[in-house]
């Protein structure tokens, strides 16, 4: 009743013009064909048992391991290969043979359920080489891409490095510089500070002075930070960066306005800046705090924001605070919030990255094994769906509006790295977004394919507030295999 | 689903409508949402009634007995109002009481639609009469009835046992159907009368009762003493809602006294343990389905549904009291001595030591006429028995709804279902249905899809086809008002909707915002409904798409307690009325919907949250809105053992819990549970992070899948229990009384159960167990543990240590067990496969048991008996399969691909005998656990054989 054909006869297709058969147990894989010899008794693979030859596929578990019904259902953690000619060759778990569901393209796993399965491994065949080819010319342009990218990344980082060292030499050099004014002034100020002394309230005095020397050593910061490029001189063009000093109010810094605020110098150098400091120094607001791209007011790109000027901190703050007021932006009122866009803060950002702090924290960021990933900084990509745009922009957030008007919501600050052991690079984690009612922060897992655009390809939301963002870039393309391997047809002696 | 959970786009749905919802942070229910006692008029009347003598007399000169009916008139004497109390002795142990006004202002509301018909009796004959009251005989010597006529009281005694008396203690109350005081044309002033008629016209909108005034007689006879009213009588207010109440009060109760009775049962849906506590230092229980947000535990709230059924309990008897009563109804319970309320005629017959326990049990309703059925066993199954008779089995599922269930709020859309599909693949763990929330609707407009999320819904439904698969998709009872849509069109074309109190169609807000309610009471509505999930009706569906039906209490959010107004129409009632009903007349009319889509071939699957008595007779319940609590883990099985006693056995619980995120621990606990409870479905809220068995590392995936491979090994024995309580009405899952009526042990256990009669289990429910304490009854008996076959003595409180995967199950000794261990991607998937039969030994060495086979999912194992039952035992060294069922036809590819003895002795020969003769079988005997592993006799598992150890 449950005879069962025990010998498969895997016949070749007529492409080949002639037939081949090679004699095996139903579902065994060739490269295991020489374990069940038929003039023996079979032994389980895992050497548990040995049993008459008949009691293979004969639809009875005998076999811990399940080798010996490689054909049936009947072992729990059996597996079936079909050899799938035309297509790839696979296992599939035993509890799928003649189970009414058609698991190989060929057939051969619904031979006694009833069910009429169609051979369609000639067209997955043919699809899949199609996909593959198509994806191979994918993975070979975008890897081309990819090598270009690792090489300006190199180039930018060389520069950025170089910059750096340049500017922290430099710096190094005024604040020797300073140091030397500083003494010429501690000098000059001994016979004061003496007469000073003999006077009451020594303490204050000191404290004074203290002041005074603080003066002095933030104006040869703001001198720093104003020569722009580095020349030792302060130019009416550099000071012409800091539109807030323009003396008339009238929103513009003329050549004329900067010229009289250098006492009619065209530039001058850090000892002549001292005069020029006092005209200023009510009006300048320094650029080494607050070049968040995300404190830039869409159409005010040229002004620091009112609220960069009140929270300029007099002492110097450490990066995380920095960070931690990145995170805060939720509390920025939404229709300010609103506003804000990364694509206009980019010539900001150019500005701000020649000051020493931003490029150290864009030298940090990993961009991946050969910073091929580099080229996504302060950059970002929009999708826009049925109902909502969505805006990837990437190692900084990743946000959702709506389409028709509403606020923005952020999805998730840059978090890390968060791709499988072998492949970290192939998956962004974002985190810590606007809290949801009665749930989670929303966060965002983007998932990198390889692709020559760079784009968002998909957002959802399997979850509430947990969302799933599918981006293409070349930066994720490996190597190209060879194209011998992608092509299954070329070979299809390889299973016998 | 969730009340008060909501989308941020119904929040704003909410706020436009000025509803303030002060939502979140809620942690548990919120009581104020629900009535107390005290808050619920008529309960409050009810329950301060005083414990003086029964007013009632029994006007003996009005009796009148036919063949199976006595008639009786009861008087009030206090207020001279009659009742008629009709007795009639049923077939099957039972007996009915009704009474009514005798002269009922209106008529007052009968239960229709839920006792499968009227109850055969049987004659009642009288065996004496005095002026003190009457015997009556039912049946037998021994069982009889004796009427006590002032007061009035009934006892049902056996021999000189007194069974169950009423109103012993004098609570039976009927508020009688009068005229509004200020509608009455009886005052003499013309002014008075006039101004009267004015007031009259304004009545229902602007009448207040007020205290202290009387009323006049209403249409009862003359002489009638004039009544006080009470607050609440004519209109009554619960926060911002009134209830009108045109008709005045209405409100019955009835007390009944069990002596000798320590442990009552029943009466769900209630959050509470299996045996139900006294409610004197608290409210009643109470029965009234609502949808209550985030319920607490050990509580006697209502919950979603309600089945006014209390089964009573000893070592010597179980009886049962249906109240047939669909209004809200409370249920007092309290402990007491039987000498201290047995009094008048029935002390002549029987007596009781006046210091036995006994349990008293009341009943009241605000509305309807009192009509009980006293099921009066003996035994366990006899009541089983006897409530089936009258209100039918439990609906025999499609084998596949017996598999696991994967549910969301929500799936997104379709490539969401086919990715969740790929995963039980993937991970090589079987499903038979994924179920589709309110998110997958046009705008919760039921019947319909979202067209950007499901824009081709039966290539959706015939993927899952392909792999054997199906899908539920939720069709709830509100209906969006809304002109574009047609379902809503038209029930207001065919003015089917409830109404409001002034005739108007009855709005409320739920899921789509403003929606009508459909009157499932009207059987226009119910076989319009019906029709509706005809294949060309319901866009997207197909034969392997079921429903599943939410909200039904009803849910209205902004409602009186989230539900309907008791004011509001149906027909000629009002909802106060068939309140209880609503929930089981939707799934009645979906349930016959699916039914006739298939041209009624097909068995139909219909989840629903409301229930009533009969529900039955419709699907499967859940235990509505949980949480990912340990404590709401555990309170799944005497919730479920509950449903169970009163007939409704297809009960689960939200695998992994509903509400908040359960921790990879109490997940899988969860599975292990729900794979051995009859609905074996996990769900989601919304807010929850995704849960699907995979997402918590390969440990855990294995030990959910582990679980549900169990469940799947053992659909045969769970079809056959199907089977069985679809024959009987006997529970699929018992609490262990039932089989062991007589071990006091047993009466309070509920944190293990039985499968039928041959499974235990005792799921770990607690957090880090390190072993439970099972107890294995049966003095004699011994039990297996169904994973070791290690084996145990009954009798015995047995420690069982536990890791993360176990969960602990004992097949007892005597019994025989099909499973089929061959486990596929879903049950249809394992339709032909071979059996393999675990033989338990008793200590006699012997053991029985069943196999049943069908198609799975047609009407044909009734209409046309196609099946196979067969018997199965084990006896004299020989086990046989013999055909139970001799007219029924039906053939099966499945066949006998093992046979497990446990307790089993190692034979020297094995040999199969057939009708085609014997040959031997290869055997394995495994010493060190005495089970002996028979190697494939491969027989039909339709056939007679018979296998012989020597």
């Amino acid at each position: 009743m449950f005879r069962l054909q025990v010998f498969l006869i895997v016949s070749l297709g007529a492409a080949l013009g002639a037939a081949v058969e090679v004699q095996r147990p139903r579902g065994v894989p060739l490269e295991k064909r020489h374990f069940y010899d038929e003039s023996r008794p079979f032994t389980c693979l895992d050497g548990s048992r040995t049993i008459p030859f008949d009691r293979v596929n004969d639809d009875y578990c005998d076999c811990k391991d399940g080798s010996d019904e490689p054909g049936t259902a009947a072992c729990p953690n059996g597996s079936f290969h079909c050899t799938n000619a035309g297509f790839r060759a696979t296992f599939i778990p035993s509890s799928r043979i003649n189970d009414g569901v058609c698991d190989c393209c060929d057939t051969t796993d619904e031979y006694n359920s009833g069910v009429s399965c169609q051979n369609t491994c000639r067209e997955l065949g043919q699809k899949e080489r199609e996909t593959l080819e198509k994806m191979a010319e994918i993975t070979r342009e975008g890897f081309l891409l990819k090598r270009q990218l690792i090489e300006e990344a190199k180039q930018g980082l060389q520069e950025k490095q170089g910059k750096l060292s340049e500017l922290q030499a430099s710096r190094k050099e005024h604040e020797e510089k300073v140091d030397a004014l500083r003494t010429v002034k501690e000098t000059a100020e001994q016979p004061e500070r003496e007469a000073k002394e003999r006077h009451l309230k020594a303490w204050e005095a000191q404290k004074a002075a203290l002041q005074l020397e603080k003066e002095k050593a933030k104006m040869a910061e703001v001198f720093l930070e104003l020569d722009g490029d580095a020349d030792g001189l302060v130019s009416v063009s550099e000071l012409q960066t800091h539109q807030e000093l323009d003396p008339d109010g009238d929103g513009a810094l003329t050549d004329t306005e900067a010229q009289g605020l250098l006492s009619g110098a065209d530039k001058v150098d850090s000892a002549g800046f001292q005069n020029v400091w006092s005209n200023i120094k009510d009006k300048y607001v320094s650029e080494v705090r607050g070049p968040s791209c995300l404190l830039l007011k869409s159409g005010e790109t040229d002004f620091w924001l009112e609220v960069s000027v009140h929270s300029y901190p007099e002492d110097d703050a450490g990066d995380e605070e920095d960070d931690e007021e990145e995170d805060d932006d939720d509390d920025v009122p939404e229709e300010y919030d609103d506003k804000v866009t990364c694509h206009r803060c980019r010539p900001m950002c150019a500005t701000c990255s020649s000051l020493p702090e931003s490029l150290e924290k864009e030298i940090s960021f990993d961009f991946g094994p050969s910073a091929e990933f580099a080229y996504l900084y302060s950059q970002c990509y929009e999708l826009t769906t049925n109902e909502y745009i969505y805006r990837l922009c990437p190692f900084n957030r990743v946000s959702q509006k709506p389409k028709y008007g509403g606020s923005e919501t952020n999805l998730g600050s840059w978090g890390s790295w968060n791709g499988p052991e072998g492949s970290k690079y192939s998956i962004m984690k974002y985190d810590h977004g606007t809290g949801c009612w009665q749930g989670p922060n929303r966060s965002t897992t983007v998932k990198l394919t390889c692709g020559k655009e760079t784009a968002v390809l998909s957002t959802s939301e399997p979850s509430r507030c947990e969302y799933l963002m599918e981006f293409s870039t070349p930066a994720i393309c490996q190597e190209p295999p060879s194209l011998e391997t992608v092509a299954p047809e070329t070979d299809p002696h390889d299973e016998f | 689903m969730a009340t008060f959970i909501l989308s941020r786009l119904e929040m704003v749905w909410f706020l436009v409508a000025g509803v303030l919802l002060v939502l979140n942070g809620v942690r548990a229910v919120d009581r104020s949402n629900f009535k107390t006692c005290d808050q619920s008029s008529f309960c409050k009347r009810m329950r301060t009634m005083g414990l003086d003598q029964s007013p009632y007399r029994a006007i003996l000169e009005t009796l009148e007995l036919s063949d199976s009916r006595l008639t009786l008139q009861l008087i009030n004497d206090n207020n001279k109002v009659r009742l008629l109390l009709e007795l009639y002795r049923l077939q099957g142990n039972m007996t009915r009481l009704k009474i009514n006004e005798l002269k009922p202002l209106r008529s007052r509301f009968e239960v229709p639609d839920v006792l499968v018909g009227e109850p055969p009796t049987k004659p009642l004959s009288m065996v004496s009469r005095d002026e003190a009251g009457v015997v009556l005989s039912l049946g037998t010597d021994a069982h009889q009835l004796v009427l006590n006529a002032r007061p009035f009281r009934l006892d049902i005694v056996e021999g000189a046992r007194v069974l169950l008396s009423v109103n012993g203690r004098g609570l039976l109350a009927f508020e009688h159907l009068r005229p509004r005081k200020d509608t009455l044309s009886k005052i003499s002033s013309t002014v008075g009368s006039m101004w009267d008629s004015i007031k009259n016209m304004f009545s229902s909108n602007t009448q207040k009762d007020s205290e202290g005034e009387e009323t006049t007689e209403g249409a009862q006879e003359e002489g009638e003493e004039r009544e006080e009213e009470e607050p609440g009588m004519w209109e009554e207010t619960f926060k911002s809602h009134v209830d009108s109440k045109p008709n005045g009060p209405s409100s019955i109760s009835l007390d009944f006294s069990l002596p000798g009775v320590e442990h009552v049962y029943g009466i769900p849906e209630h959050a509470e343990n299996l045996r139900l506590k006294t409610t004197d230092k608290g409210d009643p229980y109470r029965l009234y389905n609502l949808d209550v947000f985030q319920y607490e535990l050990y509580n006697p709230m209502a919950l979603y549904g309600a089945v006014p059924v209390l089964l009573s309990h000893n070592a010597q008897r179980t009886m049962g009291i249906f109240w047939l009563n669909a209004a809200e109804t409370w249920v007092d319970i309290s402990a007491n001595t039987a000498g201290k309320t047995l009094s008048g005629k029935v002390l002549d017959h029987a007596q009781v030591p006046s210091d036995a326990p006994q349990t008293d049990v009341r009943w009241f309703s605000e509305s309807g006429i009192i009509d009980v059925f006293i099921m009066l066993g003996p035994k366990p199954s006899d009541v089983f028995t006897q409530y089936a008779s009258l209100t039918g089995t439990q609906s025999f599922p499609p084998l596949s709804t017996l598999g696991y269930h994967q549910c969301r709020w929500n799936y997104n859309d379709q490539e969401d279902v086919r990715a969740v599909d790929a995963g039980f693949d993937e991970h090589d763990i079987p499903y038979d249905f994924i179920w589709l929330d309110i998110e997958h609707t046009d705008g919760k407009r039921y019947f319909t899809w979202d067209a950007a999320n499901f824009p081709q819904p039966r290539d959706m439904l015939r993927g899952l086809q392909d792999k054997r698969r199906k899908m539920v998709a939720i069709v709830d009872p509100h209906i969006k008002v809304d002109s574009g849509y047609r379902i809503h069109n038209e029930i207001r074309s065919r003015n089917l909707y409830v109404k409001d109190k002034d005739g108007g169609n009855y709005e409320g807000w739920c899921w789509p915002g403003t929606a009508g309610y459909p009157d499932f009471t009207d059987p226009e509505m119910r076989a319009w409904w019906a029709s509706m999930f005809a294949y060309d009706k319901y866009e997207g569906s197909m034969e392997n798409l079921y429903t599943w039906n939410d909200m039904n209490e009803p849910s209205v959010f902004n409602g009186p307690e989230v539900t309907m107004h008791k004011d509001a129409i149906h027909g000629t009632w009002e909802h106060r009325d068939v309140h209880n009903l609503y929930g089981l007349y939707v799934q009645m009319a979906t349930a016959e919907g699916l039914i006739q889509r298939s041209g009624g071939v097909e068995r139909p699957f219909v989840l629903t949250r409301a229930f009533f008595a009969g529900s039955q007779r419709y699907g499967a319940v859940w235990t509505g809105d949980n949480a990912a609590e340990w404590g709401h883990l555990k309170i799944s099985i005497p919730m479920c053992l509950s449903l169970g006693l009163v007939g409704i056995s297809f009960c689960g619980a939200d695998v992994g819990g509903f509400f908040k995120n359960p921790g990879p621990e109490l997940l899988v606990r969860w599975y292990q549970t729900g794979a051995y409870q009859p609905f074996f479905r996990a769900h989601a809220h919304l807010d929850t992070p995704r849960r699907e068995p995979w997402l918590f590392g390969p440990q855990n995936t294995a030990l959910i899948r582990d679980a549900v491979r169990q469940r799947y090994a053992l659909l045969p024995y769970w079809y056959q229990l199907f089977y069985h309580a679809h024959r009987t009405g006997e529970p699929v899952m018992r609490p262990l009384w039932v089989e062991y009526p007589q071990d006091v042990a047993t009466f309070t256990i509920d944190d293990q159960f039985l499968l039928g009669r041959h499974l235990l289990v005792h799921p770990v429910t607690e957090q880090g167990s390190q072993g439970v304490s099972v107890y294995l009854p049966g003095v004699g008996e011994v039990w297996y543990d169904a994973h070791t076959f290690r084996r145990h003595d009954g009798d015995q409180n047995l420690f069982v240590p536990v890791t993360l995967s176990s969960i602990p199950v004992f097949q007892r000794g005597g019994s025989i067990i099909p499973r089929k261990v061959r486990i596929r991607r879903s049950s249809t998937c394992m339709e032909n496969d071979p059996y393999t039969l675990y033989v338990a030994l008793s200590p006699q060495g012997t053991a029985d048991g069943e196999i049943y086979i069908d198609d799975g999912h047609t009407f044909n194992y009734d209409r046309q008996k196609q099946f196979i039952h067969r018997r199965l035992t084990f006896a004299n060294s020989s086990l046989s399969s013999s055909n139970l069922s001799a007219d029924s036809q039906f053939t099966t590819a499945s066949w006998i691909e093992r046979v497990l003895i446990l307790g089993g002795q190692e034979p020297s020969a094995v040999t199969l005998r057939t009708a085609d003769g014997s040959r031997s079988l290869e055997f394995e005997f495994d010493a060190a656990t005495s089970v002996l592993t028979i190697h494939k006799p491969g027989v039909n598992a339709g056939s007679d054989w018979t296998v012989l150890l020597q």
